[in-house]
């Protein structure tokens, strides 16, 4: 018998050095994410995985992405506080950048919408900020849309460390400055060694990084998230 | 264009070094190493003014780094231009207390002589004029940074005179040297500041007890991190030296945070002007204690004029058998290197700050693991704040029964506070732990005080019935802001401020904070420009509410403090300028007709909207 | 959010509807009008009065709003605030309304330059002119959604919503619920 910990009160078991996130998703329970991908370190920056550990003081929070899993430990998820927070997050990345759905090859397998699917965001709330971010449209197989950014840095991670080109590199400071940088002194993805066949190539969540002369080649309704909510395809296999 | 070939060409003809030239001797003094990437980018900077995107290139195929990676680097910090900067590069300290002093106006007449929007470089190259965040001169504000540069108390005489050397392209290095003299404005000396120790008695006394019998007197002194949050230094300590090193180059490293980005708060600049050997003494202490034999101080920026003097200090303590290898002839090696800083707030935190001293942007590190076992280059680190490493001087040499005697219980020695804003003497105040809030604005000569900012914009804010409390982690903790504020002030001015220094300090990596400050910000301008309603204040609840617990470090999770500090003390403040109870646009909707009545020429009746329609 | 809608008895009393489309393209009430034959049991249970169905010019006292588009003009802000001060509840209806949709792709361009493009430097039938006449609303400098002018009570994702989603969030208010959505009626593509 493993150890265990609890999550929304179901038991969830864990091998030692597993985070809270990989045990629940081993388990086939849906902890909502963006930034995390199973083949790759935590990278903690979307927040959409905070839960709750509940300890003496009432509790507090804490990616789960990045928390390590302790028997005995019992962690709150899909609580209404929780959710309100992580629509609160959502709504954030939906004004910060530029989500038109209806024009994104990305719709309907995007984990960004699933996500905002997920927890019924109905809106975006906040005023939005409508920046202006230009397309690198300059290599042959792939578009950069950077409208649709949301910073995971997969790209970043997928290209060091499985491609190992180093393309991207999250660089900058804050809402306006934070963004990729391309390896190249033209800042153009067409000058680096970037391919289409490279892992960072086909790790965006969103729509950022699309293969040209590909899109919309699946029917509305059939796309990945017209079939069933992100929350019920945690055993399904991450792009 | 500087950098192109053909200017290298007939720089090489001319026989001046070539921009190529300038870069591969940065680079060269660097060993190369791509962890000394902010030093290389500084330096560089400060001699082809501005970092080119093939100076960029340059540095990267030097160094061995992806570019993305150099340009990252570069664009997080404030301080790096890769735009192309005036020839002088004027910075307006914005703090409160620059504000209170009067920094707009001055600013607003500086760009009036020079024909200037802020924020633009002059069409002629010759000038740039904007804002940065609190330099650390708020005792003698308003201040300012040319070509970073410190340069405080500005009045509008100096003002004139300052245009005019920029007209005439004077040097900033043959500009008035009064000019750049800071003050040190010591108005009350306790233990520490008053310390009567020699150089090198304090690390005598240590190396006399060994690392071991040192350690346990810094845990019987209880002294803890003066940076604020007051962990124990004693255990910080322990675990580094715990700690074992790790792959083909194990070590313990020491760092100073002498990062004091935390605005009103400038007692480090002091510690470092007048007691820089005392600071050194600690590091070598703590060194001593984990078993370092590198030490590296984190200066930030905005102190760069501190380096010089720093190295001689650093330099006369190598030549007095204090530093450098075999020290006091105990066979303890250890030396000092000063990294600098480049304008950002966020590496303060301690993790972040290790990332800069290793060529990153200043992002803080998912924790665990803490630096104590996995810190700079991977390696046991322990980062104190500089006035952690001087009190543990006193400890070394006194004994830590004879520190823990001083303070209270929880809070054992002394503590340096920065004190400003409204006072007749503002300045440092050492005082034991303990002393009320009263005590010191009495001291300061504070008279009408409404609100006392502790600990700066990411502490607490209090109002006149809390002055009784005490300057203490149990009670009021602080990193040594106090920032008074008297009758006159108008809090939601101060709270505003705030929440425009953590939208400009938030370093973007987590969602709540990059994206949550700027919201925060948005709000308390729409407020300001009188298109609140209560909706506007429930949402900054709400913001505080997220942000705080969400973020990955201190500073989105503190960046609400102020807004919600005031809200709860100084609520009239904001209600007063609420426009009406329901829901408001954050804009002025006949402004946003403003672009096609230019365009058409018309100013008919339907070419406006009322801000408030009555149907 | 706002208290449900009185639950009057629909024998007595039917619930007044007004609709329009600002920034919009018609698209949404496409979309209505798909619930079919849903439209006839829709009418025993309420009244519309200023909507595209009845051609109504103004909007009176109503129950309940639903707005298509965002504001990209002086005319769509006068309608929006009309039906703010006249509708009890109101919803922004559609991907325009809720973020600014398709008409917002023009925000990160400055207005003065796009008329100049559209109307001055391009060949086209304005002769050069930017068309001044009064009748004519004048742009905003920006596209923005309806709820960052007034306060909106319930939002229905999609471009547009699919009939049924509408449908839903009628029945819903209609029978004094708080609109729910499930899978497959959410989306905002």
């Amino acid at each position: 018998m493993s150890a265990t910990f609890q999550l929304d009160g179901e038991d969830i078991p864990f091998t030692p050095g597993q985070t809270i996130m990989q045990a629940a998703k081993a388990a086939g329970v849906y902890i909502p994410h963006l930034c995390w991908h199973p083949d790759f370190p935590a990278h903690g920056s979307c927040k959409l995985c905070t839960v709750k550990l509940i300890d003496a003081h009432g509790g507090r929070f804490g990616s789960s992405c990045t928390m390590e899993a302790q028997a005995g430990m019992s962690i709150e998820n899909r609580t209404a506080e929780l959710d309100d927070k992580r629509r609160t997050l959502l709504q954030m990345f939906f004004v910060e950048g530029n989500h038109f759905c209806p024009s994104c090859e990305k719709s309907g397998n995007c984990v960004l919408q699933a996500t905002a699917y997920e927890l019924k965001m109905m809106s975006p709330h906040f005023d939005m900020f409508y920046p202006d971010r230009p397309v690198d449209a300059s290599h042959p197989d792939v578009l950069l849309d950077f409208n649709r950014c949301i910073m995971c840095s997969l790209c970043v991670t997928a290209s060091r460390d499985v491609d190992r080109k180093n393309v991207f590199a999250m660089g900058g400071r804050g809402i306006l400055g934070r963004k990729i940088h391309i390896n190249s002194e033209s800042g153009r993805l067409a000058d680096t060694d970037f391919a289409v066949t490279d892992r960072a190539a086909n790790i965006c969540p969103v729509g950022v990084i699309l293969t040209k002369r590909k899109g919309f080649a699946v029917p509305i309704g059939e796309r990945r998230y017209d079939k069933a909510p992100i929350s019920e395809q945690v055993k399904e296999p991450t792009a | 264009m500087l950098h192109c070939e053909s200017s290298n060409q007939i720089k090489q003809e001319l026989n001046i070094m070539s921009d190529h030239d300038i870069i591969d001797q940065v680079l060269a003094r660097h060993g190369h190493d791509g962890s000394r990437l902010m030093q290389i980018l500084r330096e560089t900077q400060e001699q082809l003014s501005w970092l080119a995107p093939a100076t960029l290139t340059h540095i990267a195929d030097g160094i061995g780094w992806p570019r993305a990676q150099v340009s990252g680097t570069a664009a997080f910090y404030s301080f790096f231009h890769t735009r192309q900067r005036g020839k002088y590069c004027v910075l307006w300290s914005d703090n409160i207390t620059d504000r209170m002093l009067g920094n707009a106006e001055l600013m607003d007449a500086m760009c009036k002589k020079l024909w200037l929007e802020p924020g633009r470089v002059s069409e002629d190259g010759l000038v740039s004029v904007n804002t940065t965040s609190c330099t650390g001169m708020c005792d003698q504000g308003p201040a300012l940074l040319v070509n970073y540069r410190a340069i405080p108390r500005m009045t509008q005489a100096r003002l004139g005179e300052m245009v005019g050397l920029i007209r005439e392209q004077k040097p900033v290095a043959e500009w008035p040297a009064e000019w750049f003299e800071v003050e040190d404005n010591i108005r009350r000396k306790d233990i520490l500041l008053g310390h009567g120790l020699k150089k090198g008695q304090a690390l005598k006394a240590a190396l006399e007890r060994g690392p071991q019998a040192m350690l346990e007197e810094i845990k019987a002194g209880k002294l803890r991190g003066r940076g604020g949050a007051g962990f124990g230094t004693g255990l910080k300590w322990e675990a580094c030296r715990n700690a074992s090193g790790h792959g083909p180059n194990p070590a313990h490293y020491v760092v100073c945070n002498a990062d004091e980005g935390e605005p009103g708060t400038f007692k480090d600049r002091v510690l470092l002007t007048s007691y820089a050997d005392l600071v050194f003494e600690g590091m070598s202490i703590a060194a001593y204690v984990v078993g370092a034999r590198k030490g590296l101080l984190y200066l930030r920026g905005e102190y760069r004029y501190l380096l010089e003097p720093l190295e001689s200090a650093l330099a006369a303590r190598r030549s007095a058998g204090l530093l450098g290898a075999n020290i006091l002839g105990q066979g303890f090696d250890f030396d000092i290197e000063i990294h600098l800083g480049a304008g950002a707030y966020v590496c303060g935190e301690e993790s972040a700050l290790i990332e800069s001293l290793e060529g990153k942007p200043g992002r803080p590190r998912i924790r665990p693991p803490f630096p104590v076992t996995r810190g700079y280059l991977d390696q046991p680190t322990t980062v104190n704040n500089v006035e952690t490493l001087a009190a543990s001087c006193l400890i070394a040499a006194h004994g830590g029964a004879w520190y823990a005697g001083h303070g209270t219980e929880k809070s054992a020695g002394s503590k340096i506070l920065s004190v400003s804003g409204d006072c007749e003497r503002p300045g440092i105040y050492e005082y034991a732990y303990g002393t009320t809030v009263r005590q010191v604005l009495e001291d300061c000569g504070a008279t009408d005080t409404q609100a006392v900012q502790i600990s700066g914009p990411s502490g607490i804010c209090v109002g006149a019935d809390e002055f009784g409390r005490r300057i203490a982690f149990e009670d009021l903790p602080t990193a040594g802001a106090f920032m008074v504020f008297d009758e006159t002030r108008d809090m939601f001015e101060v709270a505003r401020n705030f929440a425009h220094f953590f939208a400009h300090e938030s370093c973007g990596f987590c969602t709540p904070c990059r994206v949550g400050t700027t919201l925060v910000r948005n709000t308390m301008d729409k407020i300001s420009r009188g298109h609140g309603s209560p909706y506007d204040i429930n949402e900054l609840f709400k913001l505080h509410r997220v942000m705080q617990g969400a973020s990955h470090c201190g500073l989105g999770n503190s960046a609400c403090n102020p807004v919600f500090d005031t809200l709860n003390k100084f609520r009239p403040a904001y209600e007063r300028r609420l426009k009406s109870l329901d829901y408001e646009p954050a804009f002025d909707l006949d402004a946003e007709l403003s672009q096609a009545r230019q365009m058409t020429g018309r100013d008919d009746a339907a070419a406006h909207l009322q801000t408030k329609e009555t149907t | 959010m706002n208290a449900p809608m009185n639950a009057a008895p629909v024998a007595t009393k039917k619930l007044k509807v007004a609709t329009t489309s600002l920034a919009g393209c018609f698209g949404c009430h496409m979309s209505f009008l798909d619930i079919d034959e849903r439209i006839l049991k829709l009418l025993e249970l309420v009244e519309f009065d200023r909507s595209p169905i009845t051609d109504i010019k103004h909007c009176g006292p109503c129950d309940l709003g639903l707005i298509e588009g965002g504001l990209c003009n002086a005319e769509n802000v006068h309608v929006l605030r009309e039906f703010r001060s006249h509708c009890k509840i109101l919803v922004a209806v559609g991907a325009c309304a809720i973020n600014g949709g398709l008409p917002a792709q023009r925000n990160h361009l400055d207005l003065r330059d796009i008329l100049e493009e559209v109307y001055q430097t391009e060949a086209g039938v304005s002769h050069g002119h930017i068309p001044n006449d009064p009748e004519l609303p004048l742009p905003l400098n920006k596209v923005h959604p309806i709820h960052e002018v007034v306060k909106v009570d319930y939002f229905l994702p999609g471009c547009p919503p699919p009939a049924d989603a509408i449908w839903k969030l009628l029945t819903d208010l209609l029978a004094g619920r708080t609109p729910t959505l499930g899978h497959g009626l959410m989306h905002y593509d």
